[in-house]
């Protein structure tokens, strides 16, 4: 691997319509796996549209290898569509629980100021621990760790990140030509195909 | 004995209410299939059931191994270009068929196995002969689907046909759990598929990059087409051969495209890659502008991709948008099927002859026949070789043969000298390399090209691999044509190892057994050649031979197939010894 490559590298947020279909995320994790690549993060949920699934893939790449990926990604055939944009094209946001021992919580007193500063509330307030969340960038959830760690902070998760494409006009238009029984000639799938350096970036 | 009567399948067509074995049945009659490869077991036995009552219509091979009957799906998919339909039981019969997917998936040929599964209740209980096919397969098919209903089938197969033979065609599985074989359900009229919402087989042709592409092409000092097996995918034989002779380009192929433009036209220059010929791996690296013709730059042709035809624009047609700028960037991405681009493309380009850049690919030709080729095909003196088998057999047989050959040497001196007058002649494993492929293959190939002789060019160790597939041949009464060239060792192997390991020939020398008298148990004529006096009357005689016949002919030990490029090498480093 050069230096070339390394500098390139960075996140790419890769969104993956597909239909809702058993075995998929398998095929689609061996996309990246038999290339011995690690997926930063992942996450699947439904779509605005019904019977439509949508994958958020977080990946650190550099860009010639990404579009190659989504290639191969949008070669499966239950995926609709796939796209892939930089972390500044996206809205994106990740969620991050945090366990901490409530006596110890409740003995600070800066505490509140604390969660306060770092945006987050309290999920749930038990005799034995409180537990609190946060929403937002890697940065701003790490940060808490730090903050908590100091008061025994037992236990912490983050979920995988959802973004939202900037540009997007939303993937309704382009479902419509899906929809058809015949591709029409203004095919809007193409249209990406074939800006290249630009594709999907919309 | 009321079991073993056949219902008339007229009657059949008329139920309403079918067992899900019943719909699979039918839906393949609708599909057009007439030939089905496999092998039966506990789980898939419903549909074999339900074949029985179709046996006239449908003609069963029974091969001796999952793996032969996979080979010969592709090798009639290949030789008919129809879809390769396939039967399997579940668990060790559907994991029998993973090297012929994977090899069917990287050589896009459309097959559509169907395996039978346990009970729906029990997936997942490591059940009697349970694998997870659906998973194990994923990562070699272009697509799988698991039934576990019959109402399902009728739909689901449907849509596996389109997919196998849509687009860039490829192997599809279908996995039908017992009890969806055994369910009675109402079956409606069968719809053929042509649309999925989610799938695009072809990339909708734009205009201007035809145009982009002919206006490169126009102005090339030194262009040269490398063509592969897209041409014959799309059966586009024919507008290739307007292109090629309109724009006057030398052209050469993979061996995945041999035959798509007979080998003695003129403007055919030869053989690309590893063990190509010299001019056109040389001149790779020379010409302005490359057009690769539904080929995908593998790296068997290309050899070192830094190093591979820097100095060239390159126009890459292909229906797999995955396909471009994949290992090589094109200068002009031309997306779409080569049949509906090609026309488009000779239209617009100006008709042109390029004889000094042509006579440069027969100058190399000249040295390469001077140091190469007149030894390994017109030996005078010492042991046979293999080409001069091929030699003799191209002579006997015009071109007009199927060769169905398998991998090591024997692959690459049958793909560099077979006079292949005919599209659909070559039949090989080029992308996965599967020793034991050729064999079942032939059989397969005489299925779905009845008409036409099929010579098997095997190595002593491939034959090995699936010999249990004689059995298949004795059955059915095939037809083929098996050439044994008998080296005594892996010879591929022990060229590399020659080469490159300083002949340290670690476990290449493989033993044969007297392949004739294994013939003759299985009730096929064969015959031995030791002496090249007696190679082309044994030739004649395997040709005439009404059946199946073999013969072993015991070619040099340690012969080695040149030029090569080596491992690491840019293709203009070819070495002609
Ligand atoms: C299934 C499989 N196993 C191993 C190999 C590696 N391999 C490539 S060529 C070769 C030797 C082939 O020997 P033989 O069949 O005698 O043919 P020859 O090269 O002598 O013509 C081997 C072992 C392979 N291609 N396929």
């Amino acid at each position: 691997m050069t230096n070339q490559n390394h500098i390139d590298r960075q996140e790419f947020n890769i969104t993956v319509y597909t239909e809702h279909q058993v075995g998929l995320l398998n095929r689609i994790a061996t996309i990246f796996s038999r290339r011995k690549m690690n997926i930063e993060s992942l996450n699947t949920s439904p779509s605005e549209i019904e019977g439509i699934h949508r994958f958020n893939i977080v990946i650190h790449e550099t860009e010639d290898v990404v579009r190659k990926l989504t290639r191969q990604i949008e070669k499966q055939v239950e995926v609709l569509k796939v796209y892939y944009h930089t972390n500044e094209d996206v809205i994106w946001q990740e969620m991050a629980l945090y366990k901490v021992p409530t006596d110890v919580i409740a003995e600070k007193a800066l505490v509140e100021r604390l969660l306060r500063e770092n945006g987050a509330r309290a999920v749930v307030i038990r005799k034995d621990y409180t537990v609190f969340e946060t929403t937002g960038h890697r940065e701003e959830t790490d940060n808490l760790i730090k903050v908590l760690q100091p008061y025994g902070l037992i236990e912490f998760v983050r979920s995988a990140r959802i973004a939202i494409i900037k540009g997007s006009e939303g993937f309704n238009r382009k479902l419509r030509e899906f929809e058809r029984a015949e591709p029409g000639s203004e095919s809007v799938e193409n249209e990406y195909l074939n800006s290249r350096e630009k594709i999907f970036s919309m | 004995m009321l079991t073993q009567e056949k219902q008339t399948p007229e009657l059949l067509e008329e139920k309403k209410t079918i067992t899900g074995s019943e719909a699979v049945i039918r839906g393949l009659l609708k599909e057009g299939v007439d030939t089905v490869f496999g092998y039966p077991g506990g789980a898939i036995m419903p549909i074999y059931d339900a074949l029985y009552d179709y046996c006239d219509k449908i003609n069963h091979v029974l091969v001796r191994h999952e793996q032969g009957g996979i080979h010969a799906g592709q090798g009639y998919a290949r030789a008919s270009g129809k879809v390769g339909v396939v039967f399997a039981t579940s668990g060790p019969g559907a994991t029998n068929l993973i090297t012929g997917l994977a090899d069917a998936m990287i050589d896009s040929t459309p097959l559509v196995c169907i395996t039978g599964q346990v009970f729906a209740h029990l997936l997942g209980t490591d059940a009697f002969q349970e694998a997870d096919v659906i998973s194990i397969s994923a990562p070699v098919t272009k697509w799988n689907y698991q039934v576990t209903d019959a109402s399902e089938i009728p739909a689901a197969l449907a849509k596996a046909f389109y997919i196998a033979k849509s687009g860039r065609p490829g192997p599809v599985l279908i996995d039908i759990t017992k009890n969806a074989q055994l369910q009675q359900f109402t079956c409606g009229e069968h719809v053929p598929c042509d649309h999925i919402r989610s799938y695009r087989p072809k990339p909708i042709i734009r205009k201007e990059y035809i145009q982009e592409a002919a206006a490169l092409i126009n102005q090339a000092k030194k262009p040269f087409v490398l063509w592969g097996q897209g041409v014959i995918l799309g059966a586009a034989e024919q507008e290739f051969r307007q292109f090629i002779e309109k724009s006057g380009i030398p052209a050469a192929w993979t061996i995945m495209g041999a035959g798509a433009l007979p080998s003695d036209h003129p403007l055919n220059v030869g053989m690309l890659g590893m063990h190509g010929n010299y001019g056109p791996n040389v001149l790779t690296n020379d010409c302005d502008v490359l057009i690769a013709i539904g080929m995908r730059f593998d790296d068997r042709v290309t050899g070192r991709l830094d190093k591979y035809a820097k100095q060239a624009q390159v126009v890459h047609l292909d229906i797999d948008p995955s396909e471009i700028d994949k290992n090589v960037k094109a200068t002009v991405p031309v997306w779409g099927d080569c049949k509906e681009t090609l026309p488009l493309l000779t239209e617009l380009i100006e008709a042109k002859s390029h004889p000094e850049w042509l006579q440069k690919f027969r100058e190399y030709e000249a040295q390469e026949v001077e140091q190469v080729i007149q030894d390994e095909l017109f030996p005078a003196s010492g042991e046979m070789t293999m080409g001069e088998v091929m030699q003799q057999l191209n002579e006997l047989t015009n071109g007009d043969a199927i060769i169905v050959s398998d991998v090591g040497q024997n692959q690459m001196v049958a793909c560099r000298y077979a006079k292949l007058n005919h599209t659909r002649s070559n039949i090989t494993s080029g992308g996965l390399g599967t020793m034991g492929f050729a064999l079942p293959a032939a059989i397969g190939a005489k299925f779905g090209a009845p008409d036409r002789t099929v010579v098997t060019f095997v190595g002593d160790g491939g034959i090995q691999m699936t010999i249990q597939e004689l059995g298949t041949i004795m059955q059915s009464d095939v037809d083929v044509k098996i050439i044994i060239v008998n080296n005594q060792f892996l010879g591929m192997v022990r060229q590399w190892q020659q080469l490159f390991h300083e002949r340290r020939y670690s476990f290449v020398d493989i033993t044969s057994p007297d392949y004739i008298k294994v013939a003759e148990g299985y009730g096929i004529a064969g015959k031995k050649i030791t002496e090249r006096e007696n190679l082309r009357s044994g030739l004649q005689e395997m040709l005439t031979h009404k059946g199946a016949y073999l013969l072993e002919v015991m070619v040099t030990k340690e012969n080695n197939v040149f030029p090569m490029v080596p491992q690491g090498c840019s293709v203009s480093e070819i070495r002609l010894k």
